[in-house]
């Protein structure tokens, strides 16, 4: 086992500092500092809060995991980092202290993909990942449905939201019911004790002609929102647990729908779940449930591996080390919207031999832009 | 012992490597893009420490302008300047960048220093000599100013873009931070002993976000 990777990984593309180190597929170290606290009166995630708790947070988050790990610097055999999607400072602070530290130590720097990362660090829970994986992707920053027959090299999306993600209708459903941000873990525990069939939630694009793969949260979110201020209008009281239950129930059927649609499509016998909305209860409880009904093997990373951290991008280096990509360059650049095509980004001088051009139009994962609305 | 002095507070991302035994700057490399600090720093620490025939490991102290200065770009020199320091066990020393502005000037009179802060706002100084820093640093409108600092001699890019309020403009000094004046300065003050800021950066103002309104209601009226 001495001989697979030794890679530390560096994730601030949104609210989280998160550092993690891997020797292979075995986690070793996963250090997170979270600002999420400083966010919750605004609602939401605010980028330059969030870039200035990445630098405060950056080097104690490093030295942690490296204690944690109990490894020396000097034996780590990469240094990877999201290179994007994200936020553009938040980023910017991870690759800045990546770079440094890999300069510093002389080892090559890895700039990956968040995305791909989220799919990659299922590799840490349950073993090398079948080829081809599908994945759903859903958090409060996408919402994608990715098939991946080469998690270091070639990642397709299928479908992914053409509005909110669905991490985002939660946390504007639960600002609707008063309960805080953020909303996904308030509004999984209210549900519990609610009925998920009281109300009909409507299923966005999920009509014969509407897109197969794609998602749509903002007309649910609306129609929630509509239905508690006409309680509220006639003076009764809202059912916090029943509402709660009904819209988690019309998120989590459109989500698995889909995914076992694109499963079957595509032929793929296994499902990943992954980034922060897979830690939802129904939606894994769902997922567990129809999966079986079709014979399709489902994985889910334990809930600390499926919000952003720094495991999942030392887990995706390491399977760059592993396959013999190419390292990134120094003036490897923090690209917001890097395309979940590109699960790294190589040097220009050392581009992977088996690489073609890549090009950038694509749709971009992350819909910060409704934040505030 | 050398130092290797960063900042990228302002426009320019500057980088050298200065010996402190000797007195003298080793190398140095200026880049002015505000767009690409993060792509454009490590590179340049690359190429002066190849120009010096050094590396990273033959440095004693990591030197960094803390700012004030914009933020996006001011992060990506703290955050590499701290990286430096926890990778190479080394101390990280963090200046005012007005001040290596200020001491690139020479002065030796009363003065005042003033850089870019954007939204129409200038991050300023001012010195009793170019050493010495007796106000500040702050933010502020050009035309705000006390009319005793905006007629004072003034350096710096700020005093150069609102040149008609900082009347006692200097365009015979130096108008953008370079990394071999922090540096100088440094190896003045560590000889003397003088304490240092820790590497964090003063951002002066506030983070911009509004708490938003209670959410908006979407039922037709
Ligand atoms: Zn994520």
């Amino acid at each position: 086992m001495a001989d697979e990777p030794l890679v530390l990984g560096i994730e601030t593309s949104c609210d989280e500092t998160g550092v993690g180190i891997v020797r292979g597929h075995t986690l070793l170290a996963d250090a997170v500092a979270s600002s999420v606290d400083e966010h919750a009166r605004f609602g939401g995630v605010v980028p330059e809060v969030a870039s200035r708790a990445h630098l405060e947070a950056m080097v104690p988050t490093i030295e942690r995991a490296l204690r944690e790990a109990r490894v020396s610097a000097s034996d780590l055999d990469g240094i990877a980092v999201t290179a994007g999607p994200g936020l553009a400072g938040a980023l910017l602070v991870g690759v800045s202290a990546a770079k440094a530290y890999a300069y510093a130590l002389g080892k090559p720097l890895y700039g990956v993909n968040h995305l791909a990362s989220h799919i990659c660090v299922d590799q840490l829970e349950h073993g090398a990942l079948p080829e081809p994986t599908m994945a759903l992707l859903v958090s409060g920053g996408h919402s994608s449905l990715l098939l991946a027959p080469d998690i270091t090299a070639d990642v397709r999306p299928l479908g992914s939201t053409i509005d909110d993600a669905a991490g985002e209708a939660f946390d504007k459903v639960a600002r609707v019911l008063n309960l805080g941000f953020p909303g996904g873990p308030v509004i999984d525990r209210y549900a519990r004790e609610g009925d998920p069939e009281a109300i009909a939630f409507p299923r966005g694009l999920t009509g014969p002609r509407d897109a197969p793969y794609d998602f749509s949260f903002s007309g649910l979110k609306t129609a929630v929102a509509r239905w508690i201020e006409a309680k509220r209008a006639a003076g009764e009281e809202v059912p916090v647990r029943d509402v709660s239950a009904s819209f988690q129930e019309a998120v989590t059927d459109v989500l698995t729908r889909k995914a076992v649609r694109a499963c079957k499509d595509e032929g793929v016998d296994h499902l990943m779940i992954g980034g922060g909305v897979a830690a939802n209860s129904r939606l894994r409880s769902m997922a567990e449930e129809r999966c079986a009904a079709v014979g399709i093997t489902l994985r889910v990373p334990r809930p600390k591996l499926c919000t952003d951290n720094g495991a999942m991008v030392a887990a995706l280096g390491a399977e760059m080390v592993a396959r013999r990509r190419a390292a990134s360059d120094w003036d490897l650049p923090a690209d917001s919207s890097l395309p979940v095509t590109e699960p790294h980004v190589p040097g220009e001088s050392q581009a992977d031999g088996d690489e073609q051009g890549h090009s950038h139009d694509h749709v971009h994962e992350l819909s910060r832009k409704n934040l505030y609305s | 012992m050398l130092l290797l002095a960063l900042d990228t507070a302002t426009p320019a991302v500057t980088v050298a490597l200065y010996d402190t035994d000797g007195d003298r700057v080793l190398a140095a490399a200026d880049q002015t893009d505000a767009r690409r600090h993060g792509e454009l720093l490590l590179p340049t620490v690359d190429r002066v420490l190849r120009d010096a025939g050094r590396t990273l490991h033959d440095v004693g102290r990591i030197v960094a302008g803390v700012g004030p200065g914009p933020y996006t770009g001011l992060r990506v020199g703290l955050a590499t300047a701290e990286a430096f320091g926890a990778a190479l066990s080394i101390p990280v020393l963090g200046l005012c960048t007005l001040d290596g502005i200020a001491y690139a000037s020479g002065l030796d009179v009363p003065f005042v220093v003033a850089t870019d802060a954007r939204r129409k706002e200038v991050y300023w100084a001012r010195y009793a000599d170019c050493r010495t820093r007796t106000d500040g640093p702050a933010v502020d409108r050009p035309a705000e100013l006390p009319e005793d600092v905006t007629r004072m001699p003034a350096v710096g890019a700020g005093a150069r873009l609102y040149e008609e309020t900082f009347e006692g403009l200097r365009t015979d000094l130096p108008l953008d931070q370079s990394a071999a004046a922090l540096a100088c300065l440094a190896g003045e003050k560590l000889a003397k002993g003088e304490e240092f800021l820790p590497p964090r950066p003063l951002y002066l103002r506030r983070p911009d976000a509004r708490v938003p309104a209670n959410y908006k209601v979407v039922t037709p009226r």
